[in-house]
């Protein structure tokens, strides 16, 4: 095997004068040696942030503000400051809970899938699609929370021996598995990220001067030392957790849309639903993840790690699972009058054409036909035109919950009971606080750990290289 | 610095190791030191190095069954606690359906065996490997950044020091370190 190496690899020499493949691209730019990769990641720990940072970092504050008091004003108030009815019980909370759970998905996509089909590309970016992921889901668990009217009583979802009887919750039901589902996803995810973490930290213990800031990562990289021996158990495990993360996070969006298919509502009783949530939670989320590399790679000035090429790689998965989504729009429209109750088939026409129809057309326009536009090489290599695609993706994967909720719900089955929703300006404060709850705490993120995995990236600088 | 038993027995042997500036030099000299019957304490890597496992003499990692284990205990747990709360401590009629509706119990059941079988694995890597918060071990220097480390034994008498200096010069070594504990 030694043998086989140096005739493959030249001579020491071989390092100074790399030989680049025609078939493969590097997969980072600038002919990284070790110790450059090292700096260029760890700097940003160090240096204080730059102008573009500060800016993105005061609007989102900005943001979670709005959202914090538009959560105190609904949880003191009740629930009754939302512009729910009788008929629509669920429209804007569940519909940014979805959203946010279905960001989410890209990251585990990226650091598991990805990792067990071997997709090296994936190293620049699974570090911080993980703490989308993680940031995504505590967005998404504050909707139901703030929902359930009062939220210091959510433990009350768990099955504990109580006072009550012990009164069980009902594990028949799809809300009890939503939170079983999403607790173990943000666990499993948060001790994979963090196991990702430790030899990063560790490399960033080892050359911080701040004695402060160096006792943290002592503390945080548990004594990490590089060793073989805990890198080939490190590397066992972080298999079998690929392995766990990946049925797992098919089944995190699987139950969420149990939450709809295992009810009798038209538009929501759907065998289909399953796979169209988890290909349309994948699309949006790596739609996010795009917007969120473009503005890391100019706010960081990380151009040569997470390079056009991988964004182009990101623009084919979205093309695929967009596909996939829009392939699930046909068939519902063609299951709805296939068949033949008359119930199906006036939700599809009310989809369609009735009150809310912009919306539907909203969703199709951006989720069915937009990233259409990803065939094309130009489009899925030119960065400020990926930017505005994504951020239609996720405009239009918003509307696509928005419309599956409310439109299901507005005209049901008794039309004395028809009605129309309208969401308040507290319903739109809730909104916009989770996004400024994403953005700040992703930019915290980029201040307080390396962004990219150091190690991981090592392990594959000289791919296409030599 | 805390200690297991295999170290205390030979916190007085001493240890010769050697510095390479890449991954190759440092994967050939650990095949030839293998081969020559030197013992080697371990090897130190920034990263991941593709096949050290074999060429430094590891055997398979066995947390793959420890997950496997874990993951039936999650099993058990997940389907034993609905069908006791459900069926036995207090059965509650829920739109009809049977006391132990045993389909509609498979999602808390999956998600608690990969709960358990995650948990529990990444809970046996960090106390098999002693990484916990405190831990203060023996690193060396950039190793963390760009520098490759072999630690060979001393095990005996017949440890040949000259010889093994050789052996790491002729595969490009940039330091050879003697040193008293193993790390």
């Amino acid at each position: 095997m030694a043998v086989a190496i140096k005739q493959h690899h030249g001579t020491k020499g071989s390092m100074d004068h790399p030989t680049v493949s025609n078939l493969r691209q590097p997969l980072i730019e600038g002919e990284k040696s070790y110790s450059e990769v090292t700096t260029d990641i760890c700097k940003l720990l160090d240096n204080k942030p730059g102008v573009g940072w500060w800016v993105a970092f005061s609007v989102s504050v900005c943001f979670l503000i709005a959202g914090a008091i538009a959560t105190t004003y609904t949880v003191t108030t009740g629930i009754g400051t939302w512009g729910l009815n009788k008929t629509i019980g669920w429209a804007f909370d569940i519909t940014n809970f979805v959203f946010w759970i279905g960001i989410g998905h890209a990251g585990t996509f990226i650091s598991a899938i990805l990792f067990l089909f071997n997709q090296k590309w994936r190293t620049s970016v699974n570090r911080s699609a993980e703490a989308m992921t993680l940031i995504a889901v505590m967005c998404a668990g504050l909707f139901p929370v703030i929902h359930m009217g009062r939220p210091w009583l959510f433990y009350w979802i768990l099955p504990y021996p109580n006072a009550r009887g012990s009164l069980w919750v009902n594990f028949r039901s799809p809300l009890v598995w939503d939170f079983f589902a999403i607790s173990t996803y943000f666990t499993i995810s948060l001790v994979f990220w963090y196991l990702g973490l430790v030899p990063d930290l560790a490399t960033a213990r080892d050359r911080t001067i701040s004695k402060l800031k160096r006792a943290v990562y002592r503390i945080f990289s548990l004594g990490w030392n590089g060793s073989n021996r805990t890198w080939s158990r490190y590397e066992t495990v972080y298999l079998v957790l690929a392995a766990l993360a990946t049925p797992l996070v098919l089944s995190v969006h699987s139950i969420v849309s149990f939450d709809f298919a295992t009810s009798l509502i038209p538009g929501w009783h759907s065998t289909i639903f399953p796979p169209y949530f988890v290909a349309g939670a994948v699309f949006s989320g790596f739609a996010m993840v795009m917007t969120l590399m473009i503005l890391v790679r100019k706010l960081m000035h990380l151009e040569q790690y997470i390079t056009v090429h991988h964004l182009e790689n990101m623009c084919k998965v979205t093309l695929l699972t967009g596909s996939i989504v829009s392939v699930a729009y046909l068939t519902e429209i063609f299951i709805g009058f296939y068949s033949g109750n008359p119930n199906e088939m006036f939700l599809i026409l009310n989809r369609v054409l009735g009150p809310y129809a912009w919306a539907y057309w909203t969703m199709v326009t951006c989720n069915a036909i937009v990233p259409q536009l990803f065939w094309f090489k130009r489009v899925r290599t030119t960065i400020p035109v990926i930017f505005v695609l994504s951020i239609l993706v996720n405009v239009g994967m918003w509307f696509e919950r928005f419309v599956i909720i409310v439109i299901s719900l507005h005209r049901d089955f008794l039309p004395s009971s028809w009605a129309m929703y309208t969401p308040t300006v507290t319903e739109f404060g809730l909104l916009l606080g989770s996004f400024g709850l994403f953005f700040t705490l992703f930019l915290l993120f980029l201040r307080l750990f390396p962004a990219i995995s150091m190690s991981e990236v090592k392990g594959v600088l000289h791919y296409a290289r030599r | 610095m805390r200690a297991d038993k295999d170290d205390k027995a030979q916190a007085n042997s001493r240890y010769t190791a050697a510095v390479f500036r890449n991954e190759e030099e440092l994967f050939s000299a650990v095949l030839e030191a293998r081969a020559s019957g030197f013992e080697i304490h371990d090897v130190y890597t920034p990263f991941p190095v593709h096949g050290m496992d074999q060429a430094a003499g590891l055997k398979r990692s066995r947390l793959t069954w420890i997950a496997l284990i874990a993951g039936a205990i999650g099993l058990m747990f997940g389907l034993g606690l609905q069908v006791w709360t459900s069926a036995y401590d207090w059965p509650l009629n829920v739109g009809g359906k049977p006391f132990n509706s045993f389909p509609l119990f498979i999602p808390v059941t999956f998600e608690l065996t990969v709960l358990f079988s995650g948990l529990i694995a990444i809970g046996v890597l960090l106390v098999r490997n002693r990484l916990w918060l405190f831990s203060k071990r023996l690193v060396f220097s950039r190793v963390t950044d760009d520098r490759f480390v072999i630690v060979l034994k001393q095990s005996d008498a017949s440890f040949d020091q000259r010889r093994a200096m050789k052996l790491f010069a002729r595969h490009g070594a940039i330091k050879v370190i003697e040193g008293d504990q193993f790390v």
